[in-house]
């Protein structure tokens, strides 16, 4: 066997780690090692591609990927897991950059070898690499910024700006043609530097509450950028790694459009989505509807006297450092016999899947989490819902009221338990700024005050009941 | 490898992908992204092709050697915040009813 074929089986090994990995991920007690089984096969894949014929000069190749690597692995061990979402932008941004810059050195090598206008494959893989894999990686800066906080986190808008960015869109369109019937290296670098301010355009009018959305996107994006790397260097395990991607980040980015009831193209083109961290006060104001109150030593009461309890933990919980009172009241009432669960609502957090990270760090078991489908048919059985730092993942109108912005959104329908306690910091409205009904409803009790400190107050009086 | 192969293997893996990942539950859909986002970092084998066989060409230099850092900056940092993540989800102690899909 050749060592060329050798490598293109160490392809193959490294590719079905890759989908072995992915399928392990079903399941929360597979899933660590189906991390590792892809790691694993990244290693090989990176063993493999040293010992080919083509690399010549080790020195570079060692120096940039030790410093890239040590600086990868300080970040991950050092983030917070609320910043997750931050830190998925970056990485996603490297691996987009990355791409382009495969292209960028590809075509040049075009160039190189005397070659005037490039194959249809070569010239629409290059350039679809070098593009949207600089979109990726400005557009992924950005939104690290805004969800680090160093740039603003509500839109940032322009006048026309869909019609300049179209224009930008179309003349990176036309270099791209330029640059693949006559080969010269500066038409590409004007193209990429027009793609760099196209994905930083195109995220900056883009609200934090949508960047769950965006993120998603953007990974599909780099995973798209990847494979069609591969394309260029006709490199089989990049098409088949890039395409697992792309097809990740696509179901997600529908998912969690789905779930925030918004279109991608309403999010991308949109520019709504206005507060950036919980506390978006939706302008229009109290009207003087009734709400009713409640101290946490009656809802301790309440509790302890409770067979069946769910908490609908929403991003509130975690910018309020809630996560540890809150397991420890699910403990305590778990102790005396309440059933507690969590139920989830997919846009809960900064990126999908977020607030299971946050809770799971807590030592919230991951059996006691339940998705909105598995939650929704029990809550008629439920005798008390404490609503944590959620707003319009709980609001009826989504479900009843035709007229609402938020209609057609899948909610959890807590409205359906017996007894309804909210918790917040004041009567302030929830992202996309729209009244909720369900804080008026008889049922419902407010717990006004910062989660956690509400939280320590609520689980000091349930140890005294 | 012709072009026709590449485009089968691109549509296949398409396919496969959405098959497993749609597996994913919600719970795991965080791990997922950044996990999928460390396989990404496979351009990293790109960017060692390009920056091996540069022989000396400058625009090959610069743009291989950020695109390696950048690459295994990704595949590392990826592969370590899942794994820490996923250390952390955890079942009950004494398993209750096994109420976990």
């Amino acid at each position: 066997m050749s060592r060329a074929d050798l490598i293109q089986i160490a392809y193959l090994v490294a590719a079905v780690c890759f989908i072995l990995g992915l399928k392990w991920l079903s399941s929360p007690r597979s899933a660590r090692r189906g991390n590792q089984v892809a790691a694993v096969g990244m290693a090989i894949a990176i063993v493999a591609t040293l010992i080919d014929s083509r690399v010549v000069d080790y020195a570079w190749i060692v120096i940039a990927a030790v410093v890239g690597g040590s600086i990868g692995a300080v970040i991950a061990r050092r983030v917070q897991m609320t910043a997750m979402p931050q830190l998925v932008a970056l990485l996603n941004g490297l691996g987009g950059g990355a791409a382009a810059l495969i292209a960028i050195s590809e075509y040049h090598a075009h160039g190189a070898l005397g070659e005037t206008s490039l194959g249809a494959v070569a010239a629409v893989s290059v350039m679809f690499s070098a593009v949207v894999g600089s979109v990726s990686f400005a557009g992924s800066l950005i939104a690290f910024g805004k969800l680090q906080e160093i740039l603003p986190g509500r839109p940032i808008t322009w006048p026309a700006q869909k019609v300049i960015n179209a224009i930008i869109g179309i003349v990176i369109l036309a270099l791209a043609v330029w640059a693949s019937v006559a080969v010269n290296d500066p038409v590409l670098w004007v193209a990429v530097g027009l793609a760099l301010v196209l994905g930083a355009a195109a995220v900056l009018p883009i609200g934090g509450a949508d960047m769950p959305v965006v993120i998603a996107f953007l990974n599909a994006c780099t995973g798209l950028a990847a494979a069609a790397t591969g394309f260029a260097l006709g490199n089989v395990l990049l098409i088949i790694a890039g395409v697992l991607v792309g097809a990740s980040g696509t179901m997600l980015t529908q998912l969690m459009s789905k779930a925030m009831n918004r279109s991608l193209t309403s999010v991308l083109f949109g520019a709504f989505g206005g507060g950036a961290t919980g506390a978006a006060s939706g302008g229009s104001g109290g009207e003087a509807l009734p709400v009713l109150e409640i101290s946490p030593a009656d809802l301790a009461a309440q509790l302890v006297y409770a067979r069946r309890v769910v908490i609908v933990p929403g991003y509130g919980l975690a910018v309020a450092q809630a996560q540890h009172p809150v397991r420890e009241l699910a403990d305590l009432l778990g102790e005396r016999g309440v059933d507690v669960t969590f139920a989830i609502h997919p846009v809960a957090g900064r990126m999908p899947g977020h607030m299971n990270v946050l809770l799971a760090e807590a030592d919230v078991p991951y059996d006691k989490l339940l998705e909105m489908e598995e939650a929704n048919p029990d809550f008629p059985q439920t005798d008390v819902v404490l609503v944590i730092g959620a707003n319009d993942v709980v609001n009826p109108a989504a479900r009843d009221d035709p007229d609402s912005p938020l209609f057609g959104m899948p909610i959890l329908e807590v409205d359906h338990a017996e007894h309804v306690v909210v918790f917040k910091r004041s009567m302030a409205s929830g992202f996309a700024g729209v009244e909720n009904m369900l804080f008026h409803d008889p049922k419902t009790r407010m717990l006004f005050g910062d989660a956690r400190k509400s939280l320590t107050q609520l689980v000091q009086d349930v140890q005294a009941v | 490898m012709s072009f026709i192969t590449e485009l089968v293997i691109l549509v296949l893996a398409a396919w496969v992908g959405i098959e497993v990942v749609s597996k994913v539950p919600q719970m795991l859909h965080t791990p997922l992204m950044s996990g999928t986002n460390a396989i990404h970092g496979v351009v990293l084998v790109g960017a060692i092709l390009v920056l091996g066989a540069a022989a000396g060409g400058t625009v090959e230099i610069i743009c291989g050697v950020v695109a390696v850092a950048f690459g295994a900056a990704n595949v590392v940092g990826g592969f370590v915040v899942t794994d820490r993540m996923l250390q952390m989800f955890k079942r009950r102690p004494e398993p209750k009813d096994g109420g976990a899909e």
